[in-house]
C-alpha cells in the first residue's frame, strides 16, 4: 500500500508536459541509437549526457531523459538485427539468432512486432519487480557499513570481471587502470594530490564522463576507420505489418520465463543485459520441448532473448539505485549521471529524494507505453533510419561527443584527454580487454578507497573487522565464486565444443 | 611472439611506475590507519601480477590491426579539431574534421565534403537554436 502510494506520487511528478516531453524524445532517440549498428545503450547514453547538463536540466528531467533513451536504445537493437543480420547493439546479438532467419522466410515484419511485444514484456515486468525489489533492497543496504560496502565493490568488479570477459586477468587488469585513474587528483580525506605531477588540469582528478566518451565513442569511431567499416544496406525489406497472434499467444510463456532471469541477471551486479539476453535464450531452448526449429527462425528463439534483456536492463537499475552499484555497463554511465547531478545513489535517496526515484520509475512505466508504440505501429520508420551510411554516421557521432565534452568545460584539455581515451580503448579493444571495468573503476575507485579507509578508522587498523559480519562474509564468498567460478564453468563448457570441432 | 606477451610486460612496467609514485604520495599529519598511500599500493600490486599472468600465460590470438596509419591520421584530425575549435570558432573546424574522417571511412571526395558541410550547419543549427548551446559560429578572430 504504502508502494502504491509512493508510486502515486511518481505519477504527480512525472505527468508534467516537460517530463512526457523528455520521455518521448528519450524513447525516440534511445531506439534510433540501439537501431543504428555500431552505437549501442553505453554509447548513446554516454554522449548524450554532457549534452543534458548543457540544457540545464534538473536531477528528475535528466534522468528520465537518459533511462528512456537506456530503455529505447534496448527496442531498438532488435531491429538491425533481425533486417540485416547485424546486432543494433550487443544485447541484440542473441535476437540474430532467430530473427534474421525469420526475416529472410518473408516473416520480416512478423519478427519485430512479436519482438517489440516480448520487449513490452520484459521490459514492464522488470519495472514492475524493481518497484517490488527496491525498497526491499534500500531497507536491507541500511545494514551496511564501510566494511560491507568494500566487499560490495569488490563483488561488482569481481562478477564483472569473472562473467562478462573471456580473461579474467585482463578485466582485473581494466579495473585496476580504473582504480589507478580514479586516485589521480586531490586525496578525498587529506586533500593532499596524488599523481599530479604538478599538472593543475589534473588536480581535480579525471572528469569520468570524458573518460567514458572517449572510451566508448571515440573508440567505436576507431575501430570502425580501422576495420574499412562495412556498408550497411537494407537487406530486407517488410512486406506488410500486421498482428501474429498465433505466435504471440504461443512464446507468451516463453516471454514470462525470459524475462524473468533476465531480470535476475541484471540485478546481479556487473552481469547486465547481454548476459541477460543470452541466459534467456539458452534456458528457453532448453526448455521447451520441441527445439528444432531454434536458430533457424523459431518465433520464441526471438521473444526469449528482447523479453531477457529488456528486463535485464530494468533489473541492472536495481543495485544501481539502492546501493549505488551499477549492474552493467550503461547503469555505470548512468550512475556517473547521478554522481554529476550530486545524488548519492543508495537506500538514503529513497528517503531523501522519494520524487526523483518515484518519479523514474512512473517515467519507465509511460515510456514503456511508448515505445511499444514507436515500436510496433510506427517501426517502419525507424527501419528506413537504418539507411544512413556509416561516413555520414560516425563522423556526426564524433563531432556531438566533441561539442558534449567541450560544452562542459570549455578547454581543450579535455577534449585531448577524450582522444587519448579514445585511442587507450581502441588498443584494448584489440587486445580483448573490455572497457567496462575501467569506467566502473574510474567511478567507484574514491568510494571503495574511502570505505576501506573508513572501515580502519572504526576498527583503528583491525584488518579482520573487514570480515567481522555476516553480510560482508557472504558478499567476499560471492566475490570469490563469481571470479574463480567462471574458470572452471568454461573450462566445462568448452571440451565437448573442441571434440565436436 | 605473442602480442599479449609484450601488453603483459608493459602493464608490469606501469604497475611499477605506479608504485614508484605512489610513494612520492605526501602524508599528512592527520593521516588515519590506512593513509592515502596503501590502496594505489595494493591496486599496483595487484595490477603487476595480472600483468605477469597475461605475459607468462597469455591469449593464442594475435593482436591484429589492418591499417594503424589511418587510425593514427584519425587521432591526429581529432588532436587539430580539439587545438582548432575555441579559437576557429564551430563551422569551420567542423567542416573540415568531419569530412576527413567520412573520408577515412568511405574514400570518396564529393560524398565527404558534402558529409562535412551539412554536419557542420546542421549540427551547428541543432545545438546553437534547438539545444541553445553557447557556440561561436566564426573565427574570433574575424571580429576583434
Amino acid at each position: 500500500m504504502e508502494t502504491l502510494a509512493f508510486l502515486a506520487q511518481g505519477f504527480a511528478v512525472a505527468l508534467t508536459p516537460k517530463i512526457l516531453m523528455l520521455a518521448v524524445a528519450g524513447c525516440i532517440i534511445g531506439t534510433v541509437v540501439g537501431a543504428l549498428p555500431g552505437l549501442g545503450p553505453t554509447n548513446g547514453v554516454a554522449i548524450l549526457i554532457p549534452l543534458s547538463f548543457s540544457f540545464g536540466l534538473n536531477a528528475t528531467e535528466a534522468l528520465v531523459l537518459m533511462t528512456s533513451v537506456y530503455y529505447g536504445a534496448m527496442y531498438g537493437g532488435r531491429i538491425s538485427s533481425i533486417l540485416l543480420n547485424i546486432p543494433g547493439d550487443e544485447p541484440a546479438l542473441m535476437t540474430t539468432l532467430d530473427g534474421y532467419p525469420m526475416a529472410k522466410a518473408g516473416r520480416a515484419g512478423d519478427a519485430l512486432v512479436l519482438s517489440g511485444v516480448a520487449s513490452f514484456v520484459g521490459a514492464m515486468l522488470a519495472t514492475i519487480g524493481l518497484i517490488i525489489l527496491a525498497p526491499v533492497l534500500a531497507r536491507i543496504a541500511f545494514l551496511f557499513g564501510p566494511a560491507e560496502y568494500f566487499a560490495l565493490y569488490l563483488l561488482a568488479f569481481a562478477t564483472l570481471g569473472g562473467m562478462s570477459s573471456k580473461n579474467q586477468a585482463k578485466a582485473a587488469i581494466a579495473a585496476c587502470l580504473g582504480l589507478g585513474i580514479s586516485m589521480i587528483g586531490l586525496d578525498n580525506s587529506t586533500g593532499l594530490p596524488r599523481f599530479t605531477f604538478g599538472n593543475l588540469h589534473l588536480m581535480d582528478g579525471i572528469d569520468f564522463l570524458v573518460a567514458i566518451v572517449g572510451l566508448f565513442a571515440v573508440t567505436e569511431v576507431f575501430v570502425f576507420i580501422e576495420s574499412h567499416g562495412r556498408e550497411s544496406a537494407i537487406g530486407i525489406k517488410i512486406a506488410k505489418l500486421r498482428i501474429p497472434v498465433r505466435d504471440i499467444m504461443r512464446s507468451g510463456v516463453t516471454m514470462l520465463r525470459a524475462s524473468l532471469i533476465g531480470f535476475v541477471a541484471g540485478v546481479l551486479p556487473g552481469a547486465g543485459a547481454s548476459l541477460g539476453s543470452f541466459l534467456a535464450y539458452m534456458g528457453e531452448k532448453a526448455m521447451v520441448r520441441d527445439n528444432s526449429k531454434f536458430g533457424h527462425g523459431d518465433p520464441r528463439g526471438v521473444a526469449a532473448p528482447e523479453a531477457g534483456n529488456n528486463a535485464a536492463a530494468g533489473g541492472a537499475l536495481v543495485p544501481m539505485l539502492t546501493l549505488g552499484v551499477p549492474g552493467s555497463g550503461t547503469t555505470a554511465v548512468l550512475l556517473a549521471l547521478l554522481v554529476t547531478l550530486n545524488i548519492t545513489p543508495g537506500p538514503l535517496l529513497f528517503q531523501e529524494r522519494p520524487e526523483v526515484v518515484w518519479g523514474l520509475i512512473a517515467a519507465l512505466l509511460i515510456a514503456n507505453v511508448v515505445l511499444l508504440i514507436l515500436n510496433v505501429p510506427m517501426v517502419r520508420i525507424f527501419v528506413l533510419l537504418l539507411s544512413v551510411p556509416p561516413w555520414v554516421l560516425l563522423p556526426g557521432v564524433t563531432m556531438i561527443a566533441f561539442v558534449g565534452i567541450f560544452s562542459l568545460s570549455g578547454s581543450s584539455f579535455d577534449l585531448l584527454l577524450m582522444i587519448a581515451f579514445g585511442v587507450m580503448g581502441f588498443f584494448l579493444r584489440k587486445l580483448d580487454v573490455p572497457a567496462v571495468p575501467i569506467i566502473l573503476g574510474i567511478l567507484l575507485g574514491n568510494e571503495m578507497e574511502d570505505s576501506l579507509r573508513r572501515a580502519m578508522v572504526i576498527s583503528s587498523g583491525d584488518w579482520r573487522f573487514l570480515f567481522s559480519s555476516g553480510i560482508a562474509i557472504g558478499l567476499w564468498s560471492a566475490a570469490v565464486i563469481g571470479f574463480c567460478a567462471p574458470m572452471f564453468l568454461r573450462r566445462l563448457l568448452k571440451r565437448p565444443q573442441a571434440l565436436t570441432d | 611472439m605473442k602480442s599479449d606477451r609484450y601488453f603483459g610486460l608493459f602493464i608490469v612496467v606501469v604497475a611499477l611506475a605506479f608504485i614508484a609514485s605512489a610513494t612520492q604520495i605526501q602524508t599528512s599529519f592527520l593521516a588515519d590507519p590506512v593513509g592515502p598511500k596503501t590502496f594505489p599500493f595494493i591496486l599496483g600490486m595487484v595490477l603487476a601480477v595480472c600483468g605477469l599472468y597475461v605475459a607468462l600465460r597469455p591469449d593464442e590470438e594475435q593482436m591484429r590491426v589492418q591499417s594503424i596509419g589511418k587510425v593514427a591520421f584519425a587521432a591526429a584530425v581529432l588532436v587539430g579539431y580539439a587545438y582548432s575549435l575555441r579559437p576557429g570558432g564551430f563551422l569551420i573546424p567542423t567542416a573540415i574534421a568531419s569530412g576527413l574522417i567520412s573520408y577515412q571511412i568511405s574514400p570518396r571526395v564529393v560524398p565527404a565534403l558534402i558529409t562535412g558541410l551539412a554536419l557542420s550547419v546542421g549540427l551547428f543549427l541543432l545545438f546553437k537554436f534547438a539545444l541553445g548551446l553557447g557556440l561561436f559560429a566564426w573565427p574570433r578572430a574575424w571580429f576583434g
